[in-house]
């Protein structure tokens, strides 16, 4: 590792613990986040070519103290100005820390952070940023790199995330029992966007977003250390890794999508994989089910087929049953659809299928007709399976998606032109 | 998801329209766009394109290349200019075309952008 990545690690990690005593001390999310912000800028530029401080966490502390109190400072002076009354409160009364303030430094208030950051009253374009920037310590122009949108984008995302907070005068403080699961649901949620946004990118412009997987995972890793008893948490974190072990082997060198069946699985990272099924498992013989660990552990029994043919596909679909009892959605139901033909035969899925062209959440989706085309296929049925490629490809928004089904559309026409003229001959 | 909104019009109409209503649609078009970049949608563009008797259109066959002067599409209709959008939604991106001043007097029409992504299959 290079000093300057360490220095970055070291970095991320403080940057949640150094903004969680900052706004016990003073209030003022925004400001005290933004201080962090120019802190962390300092100290990456500074600790490579110095030293790291003896103690780095108090070094960012002082540094970023300091700005708040600068800000505060001629906040006050600004209004101040405006109105003479402000003048009467004494200068170092909003920069004496509370008492009480610095007893829990770190766990609550990072786990507090991860809340707050993927509070409802955001959208989610901004929990994503604000949950980067604030607990991921990763500045608003690396965020910017990752999602391919101009900084100045990402700098309103956050300052609008910043002003729903302050607008809607969220306290900085763990959600009440009562609300503690639903809120933990969006805290999760936002750390999959931030996985599947690095994962589904696949080549050519969009390769540095393998970061924000990396990312993902970092912090959902985070989450699972302050809350080691949710099965969902670890569920997360299980499904994140048994995903990103199978990275290397989706993609060809020319960024084309290799599908799950013909991957190469000698690529599979074992690490990952290990360390997955262990989480998985844990988590589904000793936690309350939920949707994260089911799909993990749909995942982790591909990940133990050594090869295609060797998948348990009845246990995949034991699987999907009860994912779809317990969170029902069209899209589980259009997985369910390829693991019943893998185990009763592609008719039974083609069948399954038929119960999704009324629902108008997917019957437009180019997922649908994909899974048809690739059942039909199964089937024999080349003609309806080429109409099937085709209608999937004119709806993805994918460009490597779409690739990939023209190639498997004409793939078919060659091999029945193939058969004809064999047909021909004989 | 990325959208795109064309604004297409008629020079013709433009010109139809009284002084008053090009000054309210100008307006108009400012706070838009000044709408657009205080939410975070807008990603890129907001570009107006010159009158399309500056166009020309460059076509090369057999390796010839052969440049007309005028715009690609013949018609009074034209592509006058675009934006590029991030939004949660098609829904989202129709209903910020409807605020457009330009869907008033001419259309706006929204398309996806395609991204180089892609699921597990």
């Amino acid at each position: 590792m290079t000093v300057h990545a360490e220095v970055e690690d070291l970095l991320r990690g403080l940057a949640p613990q150094v903004l969680g005593v900052l706004v016990r001390r003073y209030g003022r999310f925004d400001v005290c986040e933004d201080a962090v912000q120019e802190a962390l800028l300092a100290a990456a530029v500074q600790w490579p070519e110095q030293a790291v401080p003896e103690n780095p966490r108090a070094w960012l502390l002082t540094v970023a103290s300091r700005r708040v109190a600068d800000e505060l400072r001629s906040d006050r002076a600004r209004r101040r100005r405006e109105e003479a009354a402000m003048s009467r409160l004494p200068s170092d009364a909003l920069v004496a820390p509370a008492p009480g303030d610095e007893h829990l430094p770190g766990k609550d208030d990072t786990l507090t952070l991860f809340f707050l950051c993927a509070h409802p009253a955001l959208s989610p374009a901004s929990q994503v940023a604000l949950t980067l920037r604030a607990v991921g310590g990763i500045s608003t122009a690396e965020v910017a790199r990752a999602f391919l949108v101009p900084e100045a984008t990402i700098a309103q995302r956050i300052s609008r995330g910043k002003h729903s907070i302050k607008a809607s005068g969220i306290p900085f403080s763990l959600p009440a029992q009562s609300e503690r699961a639903e809120r933990l649901r969006v805290v999760l949620q936002v750390l999959y966007l931030i996985f599947n946004e690095g994962y589904t990118a696949s080549s050519g412009p969009e390769l540095q977003r393998s970061e924000l997987t990396a990312e993902a995972i970092r912090l959902t890793r985070e989450l699972r250390r302050l809350l080691s008893e949710d099965g969902e948490v670890a569920g997360l974190l299980a499904l994140m890794l048994l995903t990103e072990a199978r990275r290397t082997a989706r993609t060809r060198p020319d960024g084309s999508l290799v599908p799950l069946a013909e991957q190469d699985r000698s690529l599979w990272d074992q690490e990952l994989i290990r360390e997955g099924l262990t989480l998985v498992t844990d988590a589904l013989t000793r936690k309350a089910l939920g949707p994260y660990q089911l799909q993990a552990a749909i995942a982790a029994v591909h990940a133990e087929a050594a090869r295609a043919e060797d998948t348990d596909w009845p246990q995949i679909l034991g699987l999907y049953e009860l994912l779809e009892r317990i969170s029902p959605n069209p899209m589980v139901t259009l997985n369910r659809a390829v693991a019943v033909a893998m185990v009763r035969g592609p008719q039974a899925g083609l069948r399954l299928l038929e119960t999704l062209d009324d629902d108008e959440r997917v019957a437009d989706h180019h997922r649908l007709h994909a899974v048809r085309a690739h059942l039909l296929e199964m089937a024999g049925d080349h003609g309806a399976a080429r109409e099937s490629y085709a209608a999937a490809a004119r709806r993805t928004l994918s460009l490597t998606e779409q690739r990939y089904l023209e190639a498997r559309a004409a793939r078919l026409v060659d091999e029945q032109w193939t058969s004809d003229s064999a047909g021909e001959r004989s | 998801m990325k959208y795109i909104e064309l604004i297409h019009n008629n020079p013709a109409a433009w010109q139809a329209l009284s002084q008053a209503e090009r000054d309210e649609h100008n307006r108009d078009a400012d706070d838009f766009l000044e709408r657009l970049v205080e939410s975070g949608e807008l990603v890129g563009g907001a570009v107006v394109l010159a009158h399309p008797s500056n166009a020309k259109t460059v076509r090369v066959r057999d390796g010839v290349p052969a440049v007309t002067d005028g715009p690609f599409a013949e018609g009074k209709e034209h592509l006058a200019g675009y934006y590029v959008l991030e939004c949660e939604s098609m829904e989202r991106a129709t209903e910020i075309a409807t605020q457009n001043p330009s869907a008033r007097y001419f259309a706006v029409e929204v398309r996806p952008i395609m991204h180089w992504g892609g699921a597990d299959l």
